[in-house]
């Protein structure tokens, strides 16, 4: 019997005391905000969409390796003598052409496992969030300056070289 | 003579508000009553250990961070004590407060989902709301810490990504300072509710000795009565220079190891979480977080078995090495995948309704199950 | 009354029939949904720290209609094995349960449908309709599912309406009427003479009623929610067990009715309470109409206080709602058969004793 009035009264105040809480809530500011309308502010070690600045990339690969879902595809063709790719914003020379520089961010999964080995820190991670396309094909992102003709003729410049190297070679 | 009754036979999930992502249980029922319950995982399945083996043991960690998503602090805790054992490394000291502390964080962030989503099972919305709003706080200071909210890849073999954000302990302690009060308006509305009560004691009892020859861990061993916790009696890390307590089930509310008990179980770790914060945030040390990263991690050839204390239970890894930089195998020990065979020991002679309340209290993560 | 205000204007049965049986619904269940169906969520927002819906019209208030032209335009889905007969009446069934009730209740002391001598039996008996209707929605759903929560709907309305009958019973033995009218127009002016404050008699009657009438407040209000399915009696549609219950299968506008039901149910419960406890459409305070003697002005305030009694009821059935974990079927039959029930018993006996001093 005593056990009957106290489930009685600790289920009535228990639901009170619950009501209470809910009740300051009702008068509590939300803590949610309208999204597109207001944005929050980004932290500044944000990892977002990838950037790569190809005046500085020397082509070397290094990130590309480190990924872990292979989604940079790099291609790259070497420079023949007298070409001069000028250098980057740290000093080094850049001795390849980078004819290819995709990143694929469908599979990126914002490890930021690339960012770290490159060596001139030409690849990096940006503020830009809000990029969702409707075809997955708009995802991969191309990153190199050269047009496809300027890569043709990169490659032929190349193969001329090699040609030529090759009957010195024979002819010496 | 008795009427002839059948059974039914009733598909819960995979797609179903309450399994907690994509789990199928397959119940048997007569009338409202679980005769028996079979279930079906693998509906998450993405081959991380398969993968493993063909990755360097640096692209592992961003893999890991996927299994168990809502503590991937802990499961990149985990992997990486395993693989500095394999490589025989020593970390600053600095490093290893810090996973500390974010491990911690984590244990936190994810007992509030755990709490949360069970008070939403029993039917209760408005705390999962709450809970949200103090997990969200923790993935903002992970979040200036590393960059990502959910899926971090900070913690790395030999160190640590980034240091601290030199916001950091500041904002901590505020949030330490402001989710006590909020904890102790979780336990008024819901902890101690009587009808939350009334539907999680005494129901889905787990007595110590069934726990421990199903091999379950975590919370769910502790609700039983067994003070078992890795982080003391296996400590690893530097979780033997603080003072915290190791809670266990009392069965206050009913039996001991039953729901509630699970349920506040994981309560009262939370504040022991934040006590092991507030002592780290004072030791802290000084030091350079990636000078004891190697260059190139190439394990010699052998084995480890390498436990930590994940929120879900005994996260081990078994890694061979076959002395190339990717391992030769990783196998998982994952809690949530042997936590949740206990289902249809758990289950059988409750109503419907209680299968939710039990599956709540396992707390399973399906990426964690299906691996 | 309406009717015979539209009889006099039109002098025909037919039309004033229908007019005042189409009133409710127009001028007030259809905006009353709309309204409650924002301000359940507005109040779950505010509850939980968020906004709820902000997008349409200023702070969402346009939502629902967003959302009922959504509905409209759904397409109907029928599964192949539902029993298309019972699938296509259960929400009509239902919606009708919860609409007749508004026949008989007296919005104002001119705004009423019908004043019928049997009133408040009237609405007992007429919501029963709304379980016919829920069962026919689970079985012919074909859907376990479904099944189940309409099997635990029906047992749960069916137990839960025994206390509150119970209660209706103590206040009928006090008043000796059964019309919501008469009801409403005994517990006159300021709120010292409601029922739950022991009616209009001033004796030593109405001091030793009041908690028992409090008592029986109480336990009528627990009932009501169980009977139109609220939390934390919301075992029929509980979503995170039964997925969402009888209206599993429904879609676009059948899913809307038993929607429309439900929220039409909620204000219904709260009317009867008003009624029988809160002095039905009397203000608590006198009327501004009697003071500055503008006789015209007295059925509007009724109506004013009317809606704002019943709305706060509503208020408080989804403050429970989101503060509350739902109850176990198996406890709420406790819940009814164990407390419920003999406490309304005892309660009656005492009130039957009162009243004979
Ligand atoms: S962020 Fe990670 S997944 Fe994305 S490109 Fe860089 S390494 Fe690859
Ligand atoms: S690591 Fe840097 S420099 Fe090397 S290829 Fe990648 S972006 Fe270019």
């Amino acid at each position: 019997m005593k056990q009957y009035f106290n489930n009685i009264f600790t289920a009535l105040v228990t639901i009170l005391v619950g009501m209470k809480v809910t009740l300051r809530h009702l008068f509590t500011p939300s803590v949610t905000i309208q999204y597109p309308d207001v944005k929050l502010p980004l932290p500044e070690r944000e990892r977002n969409r990838l950037y790569v600045n190809m005046d500085d990339c020397i082509g070397c690969d290094q990130c590309a390796r480190a990924c872990p879902v292979n989604c940079i595809e790099i291609e790259t063709v070497k420079s023949v003598p007298g070409e001069d790719l000028g250098k980057t914003s740290n000093g080094k020379k850049k001795a390849l052409w980078v004819t290819k520089f995709t990143i694929d961010f469908a599979k990126c999964c914002y490890c930021q496992l690339c960012v770290f080995p490159c060596p001139t820190e030409c690849i990096y991670m940006t503020d830009v969030y809000e990029f969702s396309e409707y075809d997955r094909n708009n995802l991969i992102y191309n990153f190199s300056t050269l047009t496809p003709e300027e890569r043709r003729q990169k490659l032929e410049n190349l193969e001329i070289y090699n040609q030529e190297k090759e009957s010195k070679k024979g002819v010496s | 003579m008795s009427v002839r009754t059948e059974e039914m036979v009733l598909n819960m999930g995979p797609q179903h508000p309450s399994t907690h992502g994509v789990l199928r249980l397959e119940l048997t029922l007569d009338g409202e009553i679980i005769t028996k319950v079979v279930p079906h995982i693998g509906y998450l399945h993405r081959c991380f250990e398969k993968h493993c083996e063909v990755m360097t043991y640096p692209q592992i960690i961003p893999y890991t961070d996927r299994m168990d998503y809502l503590a991937a602090m802990g499961n990149e805790f985990g992997y990486v004590i395993a693989v500095e054992k394999l490589l025989g490394i020593q970390v600053p000291e600095r490093v290893e407060y810090i996973r500390v502390i974010m491990a911690e964080l984590q244990r936190i962030a994810s007992h509030l989902v755990a709490i949360g989503t069970y008070g939403a099972d029993i039917g209760a919305f408005t705390p999962f709301l709450y809970c949200f709003r103090d997990r969200e706080r923790i993935l903002n200071l992970f979040e200036i810490t590393c960059g990502a909210r959910l899926l971090y890849n900070y913690i790395w073999i030999g160190g640590l990504s980034h240091d601290l954000h030199p916001d950091f302990i500041r904002l901590t302690k505020e949030f330490i300072r402001e989710f006590k009060p909020n904890l102790k308006e979780l336990n008024n509305l819901l902890t101690f509710n009587k009808i939350f009560i009334d539907r999680t004691a005494n129901v889905g009892i787990l007595p110590l000795e069934t726990a421990i020859n199903f091999g379950i861990t975590g919370p769910m061993l502790r609700a039983s009565g067994l003070k078992w916790d890795l982080r003391k009696d296996d400590t690893y890390s530097v979780y033997n220079k603080f003072d915290f307590n190791i809670p266990v089930g009392d069965g206050r509310m009913g039996t001991v190891g039953d729901s509630w008990d699970r349920y506040f179980v994981r309560v009262l770790e939370m504040e022991e979480s934040l006590k092991i914060i507030e002592q780290a945030i004072e030791q802290i040390p000084d030091g350079d977080v990636t000078a004891a990263i190697p260059k190139r991690i190439k394990p010699p050839v052998g084995h480890i078995y390498s436990r930590v204390e994940n929120p879900r239970g005994e996260l081990g890894y078994f890694i061979i090495s076959d002395g190339s930089t990717s391992p030769f195998r990783v196998k998982v020990r994952a809690p949530s995948f042997v936590n949740l065979q206990i289902m249809d020991e758990l289950c059988r002679g409750h109503l419907v309704a209680d299968v939710i309340a039990i599956l709540g209290s396992v707390d399973i993560v399906l990426g964690e199950v299906d691996r | 009354m309406i009717y015979d205000f539209f009889y006099n204007l039109t002098g025909s049965v037919i039309i004033s029939g229908t007019v005042v049986a189409l009133l409710p619904l127009f001028a007030f269940i259809l905006p009353f949904a709309l309204f409650a169906v924002l301000l359940e969520r507005k109040v779950a927002g505010h509850m939980q720290d968020r906004l709820g819906p902000m997008r349409v019209g200023y702070h969402g208030i346009l939502q629902t209609v967003a959302d009922i032209i959504k509905l409209i335009q759904k397409e109907d889905i029928i599964a192949k094995d539902n029993d298309k007969l019972f699938f296509n009446i259960a929400p009509v069934l239902t919606f009708a349960g919860s609409y007749a009730a508004f026949a008989v209740i007296p919005f104002s002391s001119i705004f009423l449908g019908a004043d019928i001598d049997l009133g408040i039996f009237y609405v007992i008996a007429v919501t029963g309709l709304v379980v016919a209707g829920i069962l026919m929605a689970g079985w012919a759903s074909n859907n376990k599912y479904s099944l189940l929560g309409a099997m635990r709907s029906a047992a749960q309305i069916v137990s839960y309406e025994i206390p509150t009958i119970l209660i209706v019973l103590s206040i009928v033995m006090l008043t000796g009427t059964m019309s919501l009218y008469d009801l409403s127009e005994n517990q006159t002016a300021y709120f010292w003479n409601w029922n739950i404050f022991g009616g209009p008699n001033l004796d030593i009657q109405k001091f030793l009623l009041i908690p028992f009438m409090l008592i029986g407040f109480i336990i009528i209000y627990i009932s009501t929610l169980a009977e139109v399915n609220r939390t934390p009696f919301d075992i029929p549609e509980a979503e995170s067990e039964l997925v969402s219950g009888y209206h599993t299968e429904y879609s676009g506008m059948k899913f809307a009715m038993f929607f429309l039901a439900e929220y039409a149910n909620m204000f219904a419960v709260s009317a009867i309470l008003v009624i029988l406890f809160f002095g039905g459409y009397q203000s608590p305070l006198g009327y501004l109409g009697n003071t500055l003697n503008i006789p015209w002005l007295i059925p509007i305030e009724q109506f004013f206080w009317f809606i704002f009694k019943g709305i706060f009821f509503v208020f408080v059935q989804m403050w429970l709602r989101w503060t509350l974990p739902r109850l176990r079927v198996d406890q709420l039959m406790t819940a009814s058969w164990k407390y419920l029930i003999p406490i309304a018993f005892v309660n009656l006996l005492i009130i039957g004793v009162i009243s004979l001093i």
